[in-house]
Formats: C-alpha cells, sequence, structure tokens
C-alpha cells in the first residue's frame, strides 16, 4: 500500500520535473516545434517552405534573422526573394520580434540537423514498468472475513455448548432473545447505521456537484498526447485567450487548419486508443476535423458559399472542466500573472489521449492552492504598493507572500 | 444648517400612525395565526413538517441524480478582434429625436451589455442619462417588431417595395413625417428622396414640442434654431419652467455644464446662482437655489416682470410675495452680467421675451451662443395640423412615419387614426407595433440604433458618429436603406455612409480615427457669437396680456418624467419603469400631482396623501375635451392651483407587456393654440371615490429620523467653512486623545478639542476614533483601500447612476407587486427629502442624497451573520457572497443605512427549477432569453433567498487590477471606476484608492474638500468607506424651518395660517 502511494508520488514528481523542464530549456527543437512547427516542416514545404538547408541561403544568416524578427518591414525594403517567398505562398509569415538571434540560430541548426525519423528512433521510451498488481489489499479482506466468520461461529458454539452444560447441571437457562431484539444489538446497530449513513451523506453531499475523473467521449478524438506531447506544440498556441482571457479558449476550427492543410494523415507510431479500448484511426478522425472546417481535402482548398464565406461548422465539444456560476475564475491571472503552469491544475495533459479531469475544482483545493502558492511579489511591480510587506521582507521578517496574504482567499476574490 | 429638519413626506413630518408602517419589516400583517390553537391554523406544524420532509427528500432526488452535460463550443471561424471573455469597446452615438448622446458600447462576445458616455465628445462630456443608460435594454425588448408586416400580415420587403413604390408615383400629395433629425447622412438621403419622388413633403414633429422656441428665435434672429447654452459660464441662471437637468433640451449636457458652474471647496467659496420659477417640482426646481412657483397662465406675465425688472427696474407685483422676491433678486443678479434666462414654455411670446431678456443682459455670445447653433429640435407644430388637415380633406395619397407616433402622441389622436384611413398608401418605420403602426398598412421596421450606421450633428459643426454594436437580430431594415430602395439608389446605407465620410474625411485613415474617438470636433473651446436681436418685446408682452385662460379649478401642466421621456421605447423598458421618479420616488404610473393644500382640500383623508400607504384616491380630470381617472400622489412644491400629469403612460398591449394597461395617455391634455401646442390646458377636478395602488419607494428605507445630511448656505459657508469639521471635532474629538494614551496625549487632546480647530486635525480625529472608538482590532488594508466621496451639492438627483447599476450589477426588476411590498432591488437609491412647510410650496427645499452600501470598515451587518457570508476585505469591501447566504436577512436588520435587498422570489432564473421563476404580468420580460442577453456575464445573477447589496463593482476593480498586474504596473489613479461614477453627468461621485496618497479621493478627502467631508452615521463608528461632502446653497436665506404639528394631521390647515416664520 504504501509502496504504491511512495510510487505514485515519486512518478508524480518525476513528470512536474520533466514538464517543468521541457518548458523552460530553450534549445532548437523546443523554440522550433513551439513557434515553427505549425507552419513550418523541415523537410517538405507546408504553409511555409521546408527549411532545412536555409542556411545555406545566398541572402545569409542575416537575412533570416531579419525575416524572422519582422518580414513585412524585409517585404517592404521590396526585396526580391522576399517577394518571390509572398507570391509562393500567398501569405506573409508572422513576426517573431521575440526571438533572439542566437534562438534563431538555434533553431536552424536544430533544422539542418533534423532526420526524418525512423522506425527504430520512432520507438520512444517503453511505458513506465507496470506495478505489480497489488492484491494484497484483496487477500487481507477475505483473511478478515474468514476470521470474523469463525469467531461467530465459535462464540455461538461457546454458547450453544454452555446451555447444554447448564441444562446439565440443572441451572436455569435464560430465555434465548434472538439479536434483532437485543436492545445493545439495536443500539449499536442503530449508532453505526446512523455514523456510516451520515458519513456516506456528507460526503455524496460534498461531492456533488464535482467530477474528478470525468472523461467524456468528443465529437472528435483529439490526442492532446499527440499534439501537446509528441509534437511539442505550446499549449498557448490554441488556447491563445489563457494570457488575455478568463477564458482559455477552446481552438475554433480555423486554427487547427493553420497547421491540419497540410497534414492530412496520422503517421504516428503509436496507435491511438479509446479508454474504452477501441482502437481509433487518426486519419480519418483528421478527415472530421476538415467537415467541420468546411476544407476540401481533394481541392485542398475551402468550401465556400455563394457570398465566398466559408462554409464551416463549429464543433460541439462536451466540457469537462465545470465550475458552479457563482465562481470567477480567469485564466489570465493565473497563467500570465501566477506564472501556474498548466499541468498543475489539469495534470499531465501532454499524456493524455483523451483528457479527463485531473483536479477535484473543489473550494477547498483552490483555497489550499492559494494558502500555499507565493506571488510574484518582487518581479511583479503591481505589488510594489503592498508597502508594508515590502519593509517586512528587508528587516528579514517575511521570506515570501503568499496569495492569501494578499487577499486572496476573500470570498470576493471568486464570488461576485 | 444642520437642525434643519428633513422629511421624506408628510406623514414623517407630522409622525403620524401611518408612519409606523415604515418601520416595520413587512409592511403588510404576516399570514400567521397566532391565536387559536396551532393546529387549527391554516398551515399547521404537522402539516409544515411533513411538507418540509417531502421537498427536501425531492429536491435531493432532483438534485443528486445527474451533473449535466455541458457544451463548449467555439466559433466555427474566430473573428480577429474577438477574444472570448474579454469586452470590446465601439464609439457610437445615441440620437433618439434629438435626445443626444456620445456613448461607448461594451460588448461581450458579440453583444452589447452596457453604454458609457464618450468623454471625447465636448458636447455630453462623458455624461450619460438614465435614458441613454437603459436604451441598452430596448435593443433585447421583446416586442420588438420582427419582421415587415403588410396589413397585419407578415410579409417581404420586395413585396411591400413594390407595393410602396407604385404608391409613391401614384396620384395624392406625399409627405414623410419624422421627428428631428440630428443626422447628416439621412437629410442627404431624404434629400435625395425627394429628388426621386420631388412632391414629397418632409414634415418634422416633435411630440414634446420646441416649436415656440423655434418660431421666437426666426422672429428675432432670423434663425429657425436654437442657440448653444453655456450654463457653466453663466453665473446666474434664472429658469422659466425649464427642467434643464432633467427633460429640456439637453440634459446630460446641460448638467455637466451645471455642475462645472458649481464645483464649490473653501478654497474656492463660489458658485453659480439658479432662480427657479416653476409650477410644477421638477429636479431643476429640487436643486435650485431659490424658488418660486406661478401658474402656467402666469409663465408670460413672469417673463414680462422679469423683462421689465431687468430693463426699467420695476418691482414685479404679484399676490405672491416670495415670486416678487426672486424676481427682483434675479434681474439684480442677471444685470451684473454672465446671465442666462431660459424658458420650458412653449408660447412663441413668451420665448420671445426671454430672447429679449436675455439680450437685455448680454447673454448673447457669453452664455448663449448662436456662433454654434444646436439641431436638437426642428420640428412646428403647425405642420402636423396643416398635415391631419390635408388628410382630413383627402389631398394626401401618402405618409411615411419614421421615429414618431402621432397616434398615440398627437392631441387628438383618434382623429388623426381615422385621418390615417383616409391616405391610400401609409408606411411606419416603427420598431414596436405602436399605436401609429397599428393604423398604416405596411410597417418596415428599422433597426435599433445600437444596430445601425449613422450619424449626428449635435450642433453645427460638432459631429458624432454612429456604429453598430451588434449585427441586426431581427428581419429589421435601417430606415434610410429603405427610402433607399424606393429612390433606386443602387447601394446600401451604409455604402454610402462610408463614401460621405470617407470623402469628408479624406480617406480609410481618417475615418477610422474619427470611428475610434467616435466625434469630429473643431479643435478648441467652442467659438462663441451673439447674435443681433430684433424681436420685439412689447408686442409679445400685449398677446400674452390678451390670452385669457378659461377660468377652472385648476390648471394642469403636462410634464415629462425623467424616465418615461415622451413615451415611444421608453413605456416598454422594465428598468425606466421601475425607476422611481426623483421627486415623487414613484414607479411603474403615471399620476397626478398634487400640492397637500389641493389633496386636503379634495378631502383626500390621511391616508392617502401620505406616502406610505399605497392606495391612493383617484381623482376625474377633465381638461381640454378630455376626461380620465388618475391616483393622486402628494408632492410638496406644487402650486397649490396646479396639477400634473406625465407623459409616456397609457399605451396599446402591443407595444409591449411592461407598456400595457398602466396609466393614462395625458398627451390629450396639449392644447392646440393656434401656433403651438401648450403645455397646460384648464381643469376640472372631482375625487371619484375609487382608489388605485401607486407603488413609491421613499418610505421603504427608514432612517427613524437620525441626521444624515448637513447643508449650508454659501454665506455660512464661506464664513465659517470649517463649521462641519468643528462638530464632527465635538462629537468624536475626545477619542483622538484619550487620557490613558501614551505620547502627550494632553497636548494634543487640547489641541483637538479645543474650539478654534485646526484643520490638519481630522487626520489624527478619524484616526484615533477608528482605533478607539471600539474593543474590536483595527482592520488593515495592506495594499489597496477603496474609498468613494459623493458631492451633495453636485448630485442633481437625475437616476442615471441608479440605471447604470443595473445595467452593470444585473440587478432584478421586481415588478409593481413587489414595489408595492418593499422589495424593490436597486443597490443605489437616491433619497429625496424636502423642507419647508408643506402648505406652502414656496418654502419647500429638496435634497437628494445617494444612497448605497456605504462598505463600513466596522460594519455591522457582518457581525450578525451566522454564516460568515458577509465579511471585509482588506480592500476595504464590504463582502456579499451569494452562495454562502442562507438568507436569515439579519444583516439587513442590522444595517443602519437600510441598503441591503433581499431575493424574495426567482426573479431572472438563476434557480435550477424552473416553476420558481416569478411571474406578474408587466416584468416577466426579464426572463425571456432574449432579454437575459444584456445581462453581464461577470456578475452571478442572484437566485432566491439570498441578500444582495453593492459590491462597489467588484467585478471592474479586479479587472482594472487584473490588467495592471498583466501590464506590471501599479493601479493607476481612475482606472477603476465604478458603474454610477461612469453614468454621473455632474461628476458628484468620485472613486479610488485611499492608500495611495497621489490619488484623487486622497487629496479631496485630506485637503481640498476636507472641509465640506463627512459620514453618515459617522457616531455608531460604522467606519464607512463613502463619504459624503456637504450640501452647499447658493442662498442668504436659510431654509425655512419645519412646522411643529402636534395636532391630528393636517398641517396643512394649521400652518396655512403660519406662512413666513
Amino acid at each position: 500500500m504504501f509502496r504504491k502511494i511512495a510510487q505514485s508520488i515519486f512518478t508524480l514528481i518525476i513528470a512536474l520535473l520533466f514538464c517543468n523542464f521541457s518548458a523552460v530549456a530553450q534549445d532548437g527543437k523546443a523554440l522550433f516545434m513551439s513557434n515553427c512547427a505549425s507552419c513550418h516542416n523541415p523537410l517538405k514545404d507546408a504553409t511555409g517552405p521546408a527549411l532545412q538547408g536555409v542556411s545555406g541561403h545566398a541572402h545569409g544568416m542575416d537575412w533570416i534573422h531579419k525575416w524572422v524578427k519582422n518580414p513585412s518591414a524585409v517585404i517592404a525594403t521590396g526585396d526580391p526573394h522576399a517577394k518571390e517567398l509572398v507570391d509562393k505562398y500567398k501569405v506573409v509569415m508572422t513576426a517573431f520580434p521575440a526571438l533572439s538571434d542566437a534562438d534563431i540560430d538555434a533553431i536552424i541548426k536544430y533544422v539542418d540537423e533534423y532526420k526524418a525519423p525512423t522506425e527504430d528512433n520512432g520507438a520512444g521510451p517503453a511505458g513506465a514498468p507496470q506495478a505489480a498488481t497489488d492484491s494484497s489489499g484483496w487477500l487481507y479482506t477475505f483473511i478478515t472475513l474468514v476470521l470474523v466468520a469463525l469467531m461467530i461461529v465459535l462464540w455461538r458454539a461457546n454458547y450453544g455448548l454452555r446451555r447444554v452444560a447448564n441444562e446439565k447441571e440443572g441451572l436455569p437457562n435464560e430465555k434465548e432473545i434472538p439479536f434483532y431484539r437485543n436492545k445493545v444489538f439495536i443500539a449499536i446497530a442503530v449508532i453505526l447505521v446512523f455514523i456510516f449513513s451520515g458519513y456516506w451523506l456528507v460526503n455524496g453531499a460534498i461531492e456533488l456537484g464535482r467530477q474528478q475523473n470525468y472523461q467524456p467521449e468528443q465529437p472528435i478524438f483529439y490526442s492532446h498526447k499527440v499534439h501537446a506531447g509528441v509534437n511539442q506544440i505550446n499549449c498557448l498556441y490554441c488556447h491563445a485567450g489563457a494570457e488575455k482571457s478568463r477564458h482559455a479558449m477552446v481552438p475554433s476550427p480555423n486554427i487547427c487548419m493553420n497547421c491540419h492543410k497540410q497534414i492530412n494523415e496520422y503517421t504516428g507510431k503509436e496507435k491511438l486508443v479509446t479508454a474504452e479500448g477501441k482502437e481509433v484511426n487518426g486519419t480519418e478522425e483528421i478527415q472530421k476535423l476538415y467537415k467541420y472546417a468546411g476544407w476540401d481535402p481533394e481541392k485542398k482548398e475551402y468550401i465556400r458559399d455563394a457570398n465566398g464565406n466559408i462554409v464551416a461548422h463549429p464543433i460541439a465539444w462536451t466540457k469537462i472542466h465545470n465550475l458552479p456560476d457563482h465562481v470567477y475564475f480567469n485564466h489570465s491571472q493565473h497563467v500570465k500573472v501566477g506564472k501556474v503552469q498548466c499541468q498543475r491544475c489539469h495534470g499531465d495533459i501532454q499524456n493524455m489521449d483523451e483528457v479527463y479531469q485531473f483536479a477535484p475544482l473543489s473550494m477547498g483545493w483552490c483555497v489550499n492552492c492559494h494558502r500555499q502558492t507565493k506571488v510574484q511579489f518582487a518581479d511583479n511591480k503591481y505589488y510594489s504598493i503592498f508597502e508594508k510587506y515590502h519593509e517586512e521582507m528587508k528587516a528579514g521578517k517575511r521570506t515570501d507572500v503568499t496569495v492569501q496574504d494578499i487577499g486572496g482567499t476573500e470570498c470576493m476574490k471568486c464570488h461576485y | 444648517m444642520s437642525q434643519k429638519q428633513y422629511w421624506k413626506g408628510l406623514e414623517e413630518l407630522n409622525n403620524t400612525a401611518g408612519q409606523d408602517v415604515a418601520t416595520n419589516e413587512f409592511k403588510e400583517d404576516l399570514p400567521f395565526d397566532l391565536s387559536g390553537k396551532l393546529l387549527d391554523a391554516a398551515t399547521p406544524r404537522r402539516d409544515f413538517l411533513k411538507y418540509l420532509g417531502f421537498s427536501t427528500a425531492a429536491a435531493m432526488l432532483a438534485a443528486s441524480c445527474e451533473m449535466p452535460v455541458r457544451k463548449v463550443i467555439p466559433y466555427a471561424i474566430k473573428p480577429e478582434d474577438i477574444v472570448p471573455g474579454v469586452p470590446n469597446y465601439y464609439a457610437s452615438t445615441y440620437a433618439d429625436n434629438g435626445e443626444y448622446c456620445a456613448i461607448v458600447i461594451k460588448t461581450r462576445d458579440g453583444r452589447p451589455i452596457k453604454i458609457e458616455g464618450n468623454e471625447k465628445s465636448s458636447v455630453t462630456r462623458g455624461g450619460t442619462s438614465a435614458r441613454v443608460q437603459a436604451s441598452i435594454l430596448s435593443l433585447y425588448d421583446t416586442a420588438r417588431l420582427r419582421q415587415p408586416y403588410a396589413e397585419g400580415h407578415e410579409a417581404t420587403f420586395e413585396a411591400i417595395d413594390r407595393k410602396v413604390m407604385e404608391g409613391l408615383a401614384g396620384a395624392g400629395q406625399s409627405y414623410l413625417l419624422t421627428g428631428s433629425l440630428m443626422s447628416p447622412t439621412t437629410r442627404e438621403v431624404i434629400n435625395q428622396f425627394i429628388a426621386k419622388y420631388p412632391g414629397v413633403k418632409h414634415i418634422v414633429y416633435d411630440p414634446v414640442s420646441y416649436s415656440g422656441m423655434l418660431l421666437a428665435n426666426e422672429a428675432c434672429y432670423g434663425k429657425r434654431a436654437l442657440p448653444s447654452y453655456h450654463f457653466d459660464k453663466a453665473q446666474t441662471i434664472f429658469s422659466l419652467g425649464a427642467d434643464f437637468l432633467g427633460t429640456w433640451l439637453s440634459p446630460v449636457e446641460f448638467a455637466k455644464q451645471y455642475s462645472l458652474g458649481r464645483k464649490v471647496s473653501a478654497k474656492t467659496p463660489k458658485m453659480s446662482k439658479h432662480y427657479q420659477v416653476e409650477s410644477i417640482h421638477t429636479i431643476s426646481g429640487a436643486n435650485a437655489d431659490e424658488r418660486a412657483v406661478c401658474k402656467p397662465s402666469e409663465t408670460g406675465a413672469v417673463a414680462a416682470a422679469l423683462y421689465y425688472a431687468v430693463t426699467t427696474g420695476a418691482t414685479p407685483s404679484f399676490a405672491s410675495k416670495k415670486l416678487n422676491e426672486v424676481i427682483t433678486k434675479a434681474a439684480a443678479d442677471l444685470k451684473k452680467g454672465n446671465g442666462l434666462v431660459v424658458s420650458g414654455s412653449n408660447d412663441v411670446n413668451v420665448q420671445t421675451l426671454v430672447n429679449a431678456i436675455n439680450d437685455a443682459i448680454g447673454a448673447n455670445g457669453t452664455t448663449v451662443n448662436w456662433a454654434v447653433t444646436s439641431n436638437y429640435k426642428q420640428g412646428v407644430d403647425a405642420d402636423l395640423v396643416n398635415l391631419m388637415n390635408a388628410m382630413n380633406a383627402g389631398q394626401v395619397g401618402t405618409v411615411l412615419i419614421h421615429g414618431v407616433n402621432p397616434v398615440y402622441e398627437y392631441y387628438q389622436g383618434a382623429k388623426f387614426a381615422d385621418a390615417l384611413k383616409k391616405v391610400p398608401l401609409t408606411v411606419s418605420f416603427a420598431s414596436h407595433m405602436d399605436e401609429t403602426a397599428q393604423h398604416c398598412k405596411y410597417v418596415v421596421p428599422d433597426h435599433h440604433y445600437l444596430e445601425s450606421w449613422g450619424d449626428a450633428e449635435p450642433k453645427t459643426g460638432y459631429y458624432s458618429l454612429m456604429q453598430p454594436g451588434i449585427a441586426p437580430i431581427f428581419k429589421t431594415r435601417a430606415f434610410q436603406d429603405s427610402l433607399m430602395t424606393w429612390s433606386g439608389a443602387g447601394m446600401s446605407y451604409a455604402q454610402y455612409w462610408n463614401q460621405y465620410w470617407m470623402n469628408k474625411l479624406g480617406g480609410q485613415e481618417n475615418l477610422d480615427r474619427a470611428l475610434q474617438d467616435g466625434v469630429i470636433e473643431p479643435a478648441g473651446e467652442m467659438t462663441m457669437g451673439g447674435a443681433g436681436f430684433s424681436g420685439n418685446a412689447a408686442v409679445a408682452i400685449t398677446a400674452l396680456q390678451a390670452r385669457k385662460m378659461a377660468s377652472a379649478q385648476k390648471e394642469l401642466v403636462v410634464y415629462e418624467k425623467v424616465s418615461m421621456g415622451r413615451g415611444a421605447w421608453m413605456s416598454n423598458n422594465p428598468w425606466l419603469q421601475e425607476m422611481p421618479d426623483p421627486i415623487t420616488k414613484a414607479t411603474w404610473d403615471n399620476y397626478v400631482c398634487v400640492s397637500p393644500k389641493t389633496a386636503y382640500d379634495l378631502g383626500a383623508e390621511l391616508t392617502s396623501i401620505t406616502e406610505v400607504d399605497n392606495k391612493k384616491h383617484v381623482l376625474k380630470i377633465a381638461a381640454n375635451g378630455a376626461t380620465v381617472e388618475l391616483p393622486i400622489v402628494v408632492v410638496p412644491g406644487m402650486h397649490n392651483e396646479v396639477i400634473a400629469v406625465a407623459l409616456g403612460y397609457g399605451r396599446t398591449e402591443k407595444v409591449g407587456r411592461a407598456a400595457a394597461n398602466t396609466g393614462k395617455n395625458a398627451y390629450p391634455f396639449l392644447a392646440w393654440n393656434g401656433t403651438t401646442f401648450d403645455n397646460y390646458a384648464a381643469a376640472n377636478i372631482e375625487k371619484s371615490g375609487s382608489f388605485y395602488d401607486v407603488a413609491i419607494t421613499q418610505t421603504h428605507h427608514s432612517y427613524e429620523g437620525r441626521p444624515i445630511i448637513h447643508e449650508y448656505t454659501l454665506e455660512e459657508f464661506s464664513k465659517n467653512p470649517n463649521h462641519l469639521v468643528e462638530e464632527r471635532v465635538k462629537e468624536l474629538g475626545h477619542y483622538a486623545a484619550l487620557p490613558w494614551l501614551e505620547h502627550g496625549a494632553k497636548e494634543e487632546s487640547a489641541d483637538i478639542a479645543s474650539t478654534d480647530v485646526k484643520v490638519p486635525a481630522t487626520d489624527k480625529l478619524e484616526e484615533g476614533f477608528r482605533e478607539h472608538g471600539t474593543l474590536y482590532p483595527n482592520f488593515e488594508s495592506p495594499g489597496i483601500h477603496w474609498g468613494m466621496s459623493i458631492d451633495l451639492t453636485s448630485c442633481i438627483g437625475c437616476g442615471a447612476c441608479v440605471i447604470g447599476c443595473q445595467a452593470e450589477n444585473n440587478i432584478s426588476v421586481v415588478g409593481k407587486t413587489h414595489v408595492l411590498k418593499a422589495q424593490e432591488m436597486h443597490w443605489m437609491r437616491i433619497d429625496r427629502y424636502f423642507s419647508g412647510m408643506p402648505n406652502d410650496p414656496d418654502t419647500i427645499q429638496t435634497v437628494f442624497q445617494p444612497m448605497l452600501c456605504q462598505h463600513c470598515d466596522n460594519a455591522p451587518c457582518e457581525n450578525v451573520c451566522p454564516v460568515a457570508a458577509t465579511p471585509h476585505t482588506s480592500e476595504g469591501l464590504n463582502m456579499m457572497t451569494y452562495n454562502r447566504c442562507i438568507g436569515t436577512k439579519y444583516c439587513a436588520n442590522n444595517c443602519p443605512y437600510k441598503v441591503r435587498h433581499f431575493n424574495w422570489m426567482d426573479w431572472n432564473g438563476a434557480d435550477c427549477f424552473d416553476d420558481n421563476l416569478y411571474e406578474d404580468g408587466r416584468r416577466d420580460d426579464m426572463n425571456d432569453d432574449l432579454t437575459r442577453m444584456v445581462l453581464n456575464p461577470d456578475v452571478t445573477v442572484r437566485s432566491r433567498g439570498v441578500m444582495e447589496k453593492c459590491t462597489f463593482c467588484v467585478q471592474r476593480l479586479q479587472d482594472a487590477k487584473l490588467t495592471a498586474k498583466r501590464e506590471n504596473r501599479p493601479l493607476m489613479d481612475g482606472e477603476a471606476r465604478t458603474a454610477c461614477q461612469q453614468a454621473c453627468p455632474t461628476d458628484a461621485i468620485q472613486f479610488g484608492n485611499v492608500n495611495d496618497r497621489n490619488s484623487q479621493i486622497f487629496k479631496l478627502r485630506s485637503a481640498e474638500q476636507l472641509e465640506r467631508k463627512f459620514y453618515v452615521l459617522e457616531q455608531i463608528h460604522t467606519l464607512p468607506n463613502i463619504n459624503y461632502l456637504s450640501l452647499v446653497r447658493n442662498t442668504d436665506q436659510i431654509a425655512a424651518a419645519a412646522v411643529e404639528v402636534n395636532g391630528e394631521m393636517l398641517p396643512v390647515n394649521d400652518s396655512l395660517q403660519v406662512n413666513h416664520i
């Protein structure tokens, strides 16, 4: 039992460390995956051109730096190569002013060294060794039950024998009262039933409206594992609202189509399996997306109505994470300001084929986190107004400021 | 001064038996049978327990089975500029029959949810009115027409277009009848339409007419136009019956200007002086420094008297002493320069005299600006009368009606309807199936203004653009589009609009910027200019003297309510219907306003001349050939010979559920005098003997007569600005320096308690009282401490904040039935107090005090909550946690300010049980899915059984803080604003972080307005976070003392002899 708990905690810590690590390290691969992969493939032309060998381009690395940081500016200079690119691909590349020259170099280095995945390196790490099935619990229960049964049998036997003995010795035997008329028994039973049903009721009431581990079937088998895990696509690419709005935002099909105009088949090595164990054909799921997005995969263009509007339909996903109406939750407060990792509340999302609700999303769970989490007190200038805490920190009386210290557990922070 | 006695109504002044009702929690007897045996009662205890058990079990069964499956549906193709959950703002324009306001529309996920004032406009300067705030609700009005109609049946635009074009080409004169249009492009469209159909005549008609002014200006200045008024530049304002703060011409603009001239402080104890002579009690009269009443038929005589007093120095000789005094004083002040005289009269001669006075005192060019004219009103009454005659004569082939509703708004509406029947082709562009549309062959509904492109030119050269906040919800078509289709323009109005403004502004970039700003205005200050006066005052006076009023018991005044205006869409707006009238505090009805003396003379016994009792005597009024029956509402300050009825009621059922079956139409009382419509008539009245319930709110929240307002005359205030500080020190000074306190307590106590108070002592006063006035430990606010300041001098009582708050915070409309039970939900109310002698209207002074949760740092409500549903935040907010509240209502009972409201019913469908939804008829549209689109998604919709109250708009505070955090910077002053503060047209409300020493609120409290600052019921140590600034009235006359009456009632008769004390 303890071993199991210890094991899972260990796995969790490793997983968390791994997530943090992969989110922080800015190597070429990570940068490519989070910034470029949605439009570029190292080897094939996609929304943008294939990038392998681009470093050997006649214009040199300087041109590439300028281009990546601000393509429009390069086009404005009348650069012939830029014009050629725009003509060929019909779109202007997004500007990445935040990438440094070193970042761009790292990306180019990764792209140049990239090899098409082969059968061997696609195997990936073997699944975590399955914990030995823990049957000892059942065994103990069984033994306990047997012992209890034995005890009752022995007690009854003893009782019967004593009565026989009494009869022999001519002592009067008390009239036997069946146990269901025994007042002591009834009292104990009532108390036990009261306690257990009360416990069950209270727990049930607390659980009302909560749905931890809720894992509904979705209209499209969309695998976060394939996207965020294997392909390392940045969460914020699709959930763009998470830094701006209270809603993280479920992406509309046209955002999916940014990549899926090119990616029209599932070529991953791992089989996609539903929670029920049914195998899923990834390519067919992509076809479902095309239907919603109004994309004709044969002609490689959008289907348009008479007015030129794309004939797209919204996808009715089943909502997994539900908060009651009287709770105000804001993603940007947590993601942008609090710098909380997505996994902290959504669990090991990059390894979920089908998403389930990881956290209980109960008020106790929220409040516990608000009690323990430290705010970005020194880094965010907003907190400069808390003079008292700054003084205490200077004086060494205080090491950190938690969310609770700045009023994060007050009712009206979430209920209004 | 503080010893002045304020009263909310006569019953409070007289302390009559009825008054007890107001102090009770429930107005009616509770349905419990306390006599006899409990088991014989209607609901015996056992039954109660049975039902309780059953309902608990049923609720558990219903609630516990399954969680509903919810869907999350993203856009199919997400528009780039919409981020779900983040509001977008669009500058636009509210233009409704000449009523103008520059606005900003707040949209969430593509639907407009709130309207704010546009601060870029130099006309309205960011102010709004209750009507502008409530216009958002009319967008989601379920009674709006959803498609065009032909002869009462649903039809297509194409079919109607064909018929109309045939008709326009046919025989008979064609007329286009509209309200006042401020839109330059619409005028162009109409011109093109007339060019296509040269026979068409365009008639402009204003239901509440200003043609008297327009015609007088034409005669005096050669322009049929209205000037711009500058109340901010006026030292002396004389208003002859013009309610320029409430309803006259452009109240938002004037309220802003007016308040700018009346920002008073100890350092600059100066303010404009406002004289008001009126027949009824308006909010302008309530704010006036000196007020006198006259009969409406005397208006001309008063104007003439003022004219003579200004020009010749003649003293007026009215029977009323106060009236003579006001005219004499006003004339003297007006002659000092920077005077301004306005009049609400629709009589050409009165307006000519007003022009003459303005000319005589040199107002033209200083406070009356003829260089920039206003385009608010353009209608001339005679045109409509002529149209009516032409229709009756059978000369009319076509009438197209836009923006007006003559069958309802014309004094002979039924006759107009009959005349319409003689016209072969009648088309209405009404948004509702209003009275006129019902009589028109074709109804081609126009868009709501929040769905429309458009523009307005409120003042010549000052433009304001209108852009849609949402695509048209229903199958409606812009009025301009209809005209353009019929004139075969070959393009849409939106295209034409775009072309027009591209040409005018010179390019897309300029147009984009103009759209973003919302207004296009000349740079710098408005140019000022006078005009050569060529009117003839003597002729006007002779004409006025010749006018004789038919002899009758009373004179009846027809007036506009601040909320309801001329009727139109406002009638079917539940927010406006339930908004308490600033003066009468009545909701949902119109009624006859009568003076206390009139009520007494009518033999209306006590219960129905007071406000506590809902039951009102019904009066039969006969005037101008019409007879109606309406309940009376007693309004102190009304002229004793005058009664008044508001417009906008008595609508037909098709206009909407909120409008239907309420009040009576007062338009038939508007009398045609041969040139214009008079807004008064001779009336005979008679008590009908029946009763009618009127829902009045003022007595619902009683203070038990505790002093809560401080009022000074300007003279007193400038002589001793520290009087209020002294009083506070007297009351609380000893807390600042208690004998057992350390650090030289004695010196300090001597310092503070001494009679010649040093002003800085208030710092210590408040600090000391905060710490030592209680046994509880002091509550700390380490980061932000929110605070609000409300200036009673600036507050004009218009109620824009009340509706702004309602829109922002999803406040429920409860309907008349529940207002009668004192269960209205407004988080913010404006208390109105009278002082003076009820039977002498000249002595009445009126005070407004906005009252909302004071967010006490030592809140009495917090301590009594058994479930800690209303604790305090570290930012000084008194929280209300709905999901924790179990509805004991202890908090409301313990609140000294009476600002908590309990959800007695499920008003909005917030409960999960459909059957709980409260329905009573007139308010039910509030539960409709369409109307619920107006709800603010950031604010919880409260369910039945919980308490609620002002939150200081915590969602806005949180949002402002989050924006600052995201941008990695401290919160800026003025970034977080409450809805009431933003809605206020006079900037009476200031809000901010008191801990920030650079904030406006800190400076105001600690220095700028230190002398006027007070807290309501400060002595009970609730430590409110809202402070008020004392009321300063620019009058040398101390407010009349209240009359002591110990008799049974009837102060009216007894004090009749008292007159001036």
